[in-house]
C-alpha cells in the first residue's frame, strides 16, 4: 500500500509539466508581487548606479540575468556536493568567477560599454538578490526549478532598472538610447531636470513604483 | 564525511583550481582582442583631438591613425627618452596615469604628431593628465606648428558629476578652446584659463567660459593644463624655434 502510493507520487513528480502552476508561480511571482527591487528592497546599490542610461542598464541587466541563471544552474547541479561550512564561500566564487567573465567579454567585445559601467560590472557580484537567491533557492531545489527561480529574480530586477532608466534618462537627458525624441516632436527647448540625473531621480521613480505597484495590490504594511 | 575537514579542503582546492583555469582560459582568449579594443580607444582619442572622427569605424582609425600619426616619448627635458641599450618606448603604450602619480622629472611624456602629407608636422598632440573634483581628469590637446595656438582638445573623466563637471567631455566645452593661445605677445606660458560663471564678456587669447556649478572640475582642467604645458615647455621652445625657421625659410 504504502510503496504504491510512493510510486503514485513520484509518477506525478515525473509528469509536472514545464510549466506546470508551481512553476509559473516561481518564474512570475518575482516578476511583481515578490519583485527584490521594489517588495525586497535588494540590489538598490546598481539600481541607483546605473539608470542615467537606458543603455548601459540593458547591459547591465543582461549581464545580471545571465550570471543569475548561470549561477543558480551550478549551484544547484553540485548542491549536493557542496560542504555545508564553506557554502557561501563556494557561491561567491561562482558568482565572482561568472562575473569576471563577463567582465572580461565586455572588456573585448564592447569596450565602450565596459568603460562606461567600470566598476559596475564587478560589483554584480555584491548583488544581494543573486548571493540571496542562491542561498534561499538554489542550494535546496532541482536544477530546472532554479533557473526558472534565477530568471524570475533577475528579469524582475531588470524590468524594474530598465523603467527607472527610461524615465531618467527621457527627464534628465531628454533622449532615449541617445536619440534626442524631445527634439524629434519639434520640442527642442524641453526643459530637462538635473535631478533625474542624480541617484536622487532614481530613489523618486523608485518611491513611484513601489507606489503604483502597493496601491494595486492592496498592500498594507504590517 | 561530506562534512569532514579533508572534504572540505579538498572540494575548495577543486574548486579554485578549476575557477583559475576557467578565468585564465578565458583572459588568454579574450586578451589579443581586449588589446585591440585599447589601442582603437588610444587612437580614438588622440585623433580626437584634431578632427571629427565620431563616423570613423574602427579600421579607418587605425589606418588613418597609422598613415598620418607619428609619436615620440620625452623626457622633463623635452629630449626624446631611450634607454641605455638604445631602445625606445611605444608612446601609444605609455599609462598617463600611472605617470602623473611619479615625481615631475621622472615621467615620461609621450607626444603626438599629425601630419597631413607626411613631412611637415600640422598638429603636436599632447597627453595630460589631472584631478577633476571626485576623481581623475585626463585630456589630449592639439597645438598647431607654430605650438602655440590649440587647434583642438579632447577631454575625459571619470566621475564628475553628469550635466556639471562632466560637461568638459562634450562638443560644446571643447569647442571653447579652439583657437585659444597658450603663449602671452612676449612669450611667456600663459595657458589657457577656464573662469567661473557661463556669461563672461569680453574673454581674451588665453581665457575661455566657465562651467557654472563646476567650478572646481574647471580648475582642475586649468591645473592639469598649466602643469602639463609647462612640463611639455622643453619641447614645445625646441619646436617653436625649429617650425618658425622651417616657416621663414620656406
Amino acid at each position: 500500500m504504502s510503496s504504491e502510493v510512493k510510486e503514485k507520487v513520484l509518477n506525478q513528480k515525473k509528469v509536472e509539466p514545464l510549466l506546470s502552476k508551481r512553476r509559473k508561480k516561481i518564474l512570475v511571482d518575482p516578476l511583481d508581487d515578490n519583485n527584490p527591487v521594489t517588495i525586497q528592497v535588494l540590489g538598490i546599490c546598481s539600481a541607483l548606479a546605473v539608470t542615467i542610461k537606458l543603455e548601459p542598464t540593458i547591459v547591465m541587466s543582461l549581464s545580471v540575468v545571465f550570471v543569475m541563471i548561470f549561477s543558480s544552474l551550478i549551484t544547484s547541479l553540485v548542491r549536493d556536493y557542496i560542504p555545508t561550512r564553506v557554502r557561501i564561500i563556494v557561491q561567491l566564487a561562482i558568482i565572482a568567477s561568472l562575473v569576471t567573465i563577463v567582465s572580461e567579454f565586455l572588456q573585448a567585445f564592447n569596450y565602450e560599454m565596459y568603460k562606461v559601467l567600470g566598476a559596475f560590472v564587478g560589483l554584480i557580484i555584491t548583488n544581494c538578490i543573486i548571493l540571496g537567491r542562491l542561498e534561499a533557492y538554489a542550494m535546496g531545489n532541482k536544477p530546472y526549478d532554479s533557473i526558472l527561480d534565477a530568471l524570475g529574480s533577475s528579469v524582475g530586477y531588470a524590468w524594474i532598472i530598465l523603467t527607472v532608466s527610461f524615465f531618467r534618462e527621457l527627464l534628465g537627458s531628454g533622449s532615449v538610447l541617445g536619440f534626442k525624441v524631445f527634439e524629434l516632436i519639434g520640442w527642442s527647448n524641453f526643459p530637462t531636470n538635473g535631478l533625474f540625473v542624480d541617484s536622487i531621480g532614481a530613489f523618486i521613480i523608485l518611491g513611484i513604483l513601489i507606489w503604483i505597484q502597493r496601491s494595486r495590490n492592496g498592500y498594507i504594511e504590517n | 564525511m561530506q562534512q569532514s575537514n579533508t572534504y572540505i579542503i579538498f572540494f575548495t582546492l577543486v574548486m579554485t583550481i578549476f575557477f583559475g583555469a576557467l578565468l585564465s582560459f578565458t583572459r588568454m582568449q579574450l586578451k589579443p582582442i581586449q588589446k585591440i579594443q585599447v589601442e582603437i580607444d588610444t587612437k580614438k582619442k588622440i585623433l580626437g583631438a584634431v578632427m571629427d572622427i565620431s563616423s570613423l569605424t574602427p579600421e579607418e582609425i587605425l589606418t588613418l591613425y597609422s598613415e598620418k600619426m607619428t609619436s615620440k616619448v620625452l623626457n622633463i627635458n623635452g629630449e626624446e627618452f631611450v634607454f641605455n641599450d638604445g631602445t625606445k618606448l611605444i608612446a601609444e603604450e605609455i599609462n598617463i596615469q600611472k605617470n602623473f602619480k611619479l615625481n615631475k622629472n621622472d615621467r615620461k611624456y609621450p607626444v603626438f604628431m599629425f601630419s597631413e602629407n607626411g613631412s611637415v608636422v600640422d598638429y603636436y598632440i599632447f597627453p595630460m593628465f589631472g584631478n577633476g573634483l571626485w576623481d581623475w581628469i585626463s585630456g589630449f590637446v592639439a597645438l598647431d606648428n607654430s605650438l602655440n595656438q590649440i587647434v583642438g582638445v579632447a577631454f575625459d573623466h571619470k566621475s564628475e558629476t553628469p550635466g556639471l563637471g562632466a560637461r568638459i567631455t562634450s562638443a560644446e566645452i571643447q569647442d571653447r578652446y579652439k583657437g585659444k593661445k597658450i603663449f602671452d605677445l612676449d612669450g611667456s606660458l600663459v595657458s589657457v584659463t577656464m573662469l567661473k560663471k557661463e556669461t563672461n564678456n569680453a574673454l581674451d587669447n588665453h581665457k575661455i567660459d566657465g562651467m557654472s556649478g563646476a567650478t572646481i572640475t574647471a580648475n582642475g582642467v586649468n591645473d592639469m593644463l598649466k602643469n602639463y604645458f609647462e612640463c611639455y615647455l622643453p619641447f614645445i621652445n625646441k619646436n617653436k624655434i625649429e617650425s618658425l625657421n622651417l616657416i621663414s625659410s620656406r
